[in-house]
């Protein structure tokens, strides 16, 4: 992974200083509330119900075994003892206290991590494919050129204080994982007809209370223009961008309201005057970067392995985690692990200081001493050999790591809702937990089948409910929590934004909806049909009868 | 006590201000809500002002000026001689449109300085005007922030092309000249140096 030189490290020290400052003239009472808010808020730090809230940036999702360790003796020292991996990849504490987070900071800055633009109104974590290198289906493994945007967008002057948040995500593969089309801008890899590097743009997605997918702006963008069409595009937004109305300020807007064809035009007459300039990447500056992304220096091993098969048939909890939890890998011999942080009854996506120890050292042991986070709020070893897998089994197990229920219904993501979030008009943790304890039971989880279960607890849909096959977001009726049902929304290449199916729910409604929904996808479903599928084939119409059914 | 920090040379001091800001007559403007909210920022390119404050500007008869560009546009024949002698100099909001005042002279640096009014701090479009300015005009004179200026945008603005700071009135200048050093070696390639760092530096191969 990238390891931070000589600027980088001056970088976020200096970061450091300037914050630190900040939280003093604030506490000094020589910033107000209204003053302090933008500066907080860039650095990840948000005033929630209970506590404030720290952000931390974890660039596309990839972080070594040492810096989890320090962000689990972070948990430890500053918070409750557990942190939380969000919908975009980055890790959240819950309990911090406003005057420790410098040196929150200060200790993230000695492993090169930070929480530099992981809010507010400027250029976000840039997100990707937990599976970025190893994948079989990747054309490109984006993440040099998706670090070498990390390094552009921190603190681009130009675009410090813009409408509001703006969203990049990457992917290198055939089958998108990164939700592109959901993005401000979304970045889709591959190999051009003279097989060089390019890159089709997509423009104006995004989630929220008005979600659009992305439109393509431009198929084929040579890589080494990233950085000055990016620029162009949020040139473009930063001095159009509707300002008067938050709720209108996202670029999705712009674009829906100049049409894509006059939105693309404005980009490339900024874009002329941009092209070659000086942040134009040179083949010496990618070649640097994407040193740290070679290939671990893998075993050359046969694709099968015997220890490996007896356990499989030896042991049925083995085989369901493998089938659940195993991913295939580009290099013979070898698999991604996925560790589910979604053990039925606790909030997805939390994780323990303990817990993190353990992954660290799972990492080291088996996995090069890396790991990734995911949007769906998982963790993921990406390279252990076949022949460790149980091993590395075992010892997740044992830490309450290996629920195998990956694409399964219990695997929800899901925002920190109404009990921490201070935008939220509804819980969100409590659904999800009373719909894993509805379906607690793995045989009927994997007859369910892959399937996408997303909770929003607000409209800023956080819990990307929108592309959940079912989604669920929470509402605020009169001063009391109501749930919203939405099914057939889909992220991926074919992505789409799912249906509501009719008024909302009260909590104690919500498992039974979905129970009601999975019925009729049981009832309805082909052989080879996914709860997705069947939606698309039938329709929302049935599923709305029957949960609706007097 | 000064609000004005002056950049020369890459030093910043605080120094007297020997221009005059000429501003529109105070009008009524009605509060407007959007989704509940008061609108607090006005939408680029909208016209927010009137013929009668243009009119009713009084333009110092003699001395440096920073004219608003309205007043400016509406008058510029007439102060063809003084723009001669560079004493006349022109502001813009945020929200105005910056080609008006590209498009009516032909040469940008007959102003010895161009200034943007910042009504709110969160306003990142003074950061574009400003590096529009320096890169796409060649606008090589003075370049001024004034309104809600505070220092945690200094840096931001400097790296747009921004040499003249005028700190909110009741903030101390002094205290705020440090945060134009917040950084030392920034990432990417911006007004003040074009140069990404990985352009700027060897960093190895």
């Amino acid at each position: 992974m990238y390891k931070y030189d000589k600027i980088d490290q001056t970088i976020i020290n200096e970061r450091v200083d300037q914050y630190r400052d900040q939280i003093r003239r604030y506490l000094a009472k020589e910033l107000t509330d209204d003053e302090f808010r933008p500066l907080r808020l860039q650095n990840g730090l948000y005033i929630q119900r209970h506590a404030p809230m720290l952000r931390i940036a974890v660039p596309y999702g990839l972080l070594s075994s040492t810096q989890l360790r320090k962000l689990g003796d972070i948990t430890k020292k500053y918070d409750k003892g557990y942190g939380h991996f969000s919908t975009r990849q980055n890790l959240q504490l819950n309990w911090p206290k406003l005057e420790d987070t410098p040196d929150i900071l200060a200790e993230l800055a000695t492993v090169e991590m930070h929480a530099v633009q992981t809010s507010g109104n400027c250029i976000r974590n840039i997100t990707t494919d937990q599976f970025a290198g190893v994948a079989p289906d990747e054309i490109i493994d984006p993440r040099a050129v998706a670090e070498i945007m990390r390094q552009w967008s921190t603190f681009h002057p130009e675009f410090a204080l813009l409408p509001r948040k703006f969203k990049i995500a990457v992917s290198g593969t055939r089958q998108d994982r990164a939700i592109v089309q959901v993005h401000d801008i979304g970045l889709e890899f591959y190999k051009d007809t003279l097989g060089k590097m390019a890159i089709k743009v997509w423009v104006g997605g995004g989630l929220g209370r008005t979600p659009i997918l992305g439109t393509v702006i431009r198929e084929h963008l040579e890589w080494q223009y990233i950085l000055t069409y990016c620029e162009a595009i949020i040139r473009v937004y930063n001095l159009h961008g509707r300002r008067d109305n938050a709720f209108k300020a996202r670029i999705k807007i712009l674009v829906k309201a100049l049409g894509i064809d006059e939105f693309r035009r404005q980009v490339d007459a900024e874009w002329v005057h941009l092209k070659d300039g000086p942040n134009t990447i040179t083949e010496a500056e990618l070649a640097r970067v994407a040193k740290h992304f070679e290939p671990m220096p893998y075993e050359s091993l046969p694709d099968t392995d015997a220890s490996f098969d007896a356990a499989i048939s030896n042991n049925p909890a083995f085989a369901a985690w493998t089938k659940r939890c195993v991913h295939p890998h580009k290099q013979p011999g070898y698999r991604a692990v996925t560790l589910s942080l979604k053990p039925h009854g606790h909030p997805p996506g939390d994780i323990t200081c303990e817990q993190m120890h353990v992954v660290a050292n799972l990492a080291d042991q088996y996995s090069f001493g890396e790991l990734r986070s995911s949007h769906e709020q998982n963790l993921i070893l990406a390279d252990v050999k076949l022949s460790d897998l149980y091993a590395v089994w075992e010892k997740a197990r044992a830490a309450g790591l290996a629920t195998p229920n990956i694409g399964l219904l219990t695997d929800i993501i899901c925002c920190p809702g109404g009990d921490f979030c201070s935008l939220a008009n509804a819980k969100s943790i409590p659904i999800a937990e009373a719909i894993q304890t509805q379906f607690d039971n793995l045989d009927y989880l994997h007859d369910i089948g892959d399937i996408e279960l997303n909770i929003s607890g607000c409209m800023n849909a956080c819990g990307h409910h929108h592309v959940g096959h079912i989604g669920i977001l929470g509402v605020d009726k009169d001063g009391s929590e109501w749930y919203q049902v939405t099914i057939g929304g889909k992220q991926g290449n074919d992505a789409s934004l799912g249906t509501v199916i009719g008024p909302s729910f009260s909590a104690n409604e919500m498992p039974g909806v979905v129970q009601k929904l999975i019925d009729v996808y049981i009832q309805q479903r082909t052989d080879e049909e996914r709860f997705i599928d069947t939606v698309r084939r039938i329709g929302v119409d049935p599923f709305k009868t029957h949960v609706y059914a007097k | 006590m000064s609000q004005l920090i002056a950049l020369k040379n890459g030093a910043a001091s605080t120094i007297e201000d020997d221009w005059l800001l000429v501003k529109l007559p105070q009008t009524h403007v009605e509060e407007r809500k959007q989704a509940g909210k008061v609108v607090l920022f006005k939408l680029t390119g909208e016209q927010t002002v009137t013929p009668e404050q243009i009119t009713n500007t009084t333009i110092p008869a003699s001395g440096k000026v920073i004219l608003p560009l309205k007043v400016f546009l509406a008058n510029q024949k007439t102060l063809q001689a003084r723009i001669g002698k560079g004493e006349i100099g022109v502001w813009l909001a945020t929200h105005e449109i910056l080609e008006d005042l590209t498009n009516a002279l032909p040469d940008l640096n007959t102003l010895p300085i161009i200034a943007i009014f910042v009504e709110r701090f969160a306003d990142g479009r003074i950061f574009s005007l400003g590096n529009l300015l320096r890169t796409r005009y060649g606008y090589k004179n003075t370049l001024r922030s004034f309104g809600d200026v505070l220092r945690d945008q200094l840096f931001f603005q400097k790296r747009s092309g921004f040499d003249q700071f005028v700190i909110r009135a009741d903030r101390s200048a002094n205290d705020a000249i440090t945060s134009l050093n917040d950084f030392s070696a920034p990432y990417q390639g911006a007004a003040d140096d074009s140069r990404p760092a990985f352009q700027r530096y060897n960093r190895g191969a």
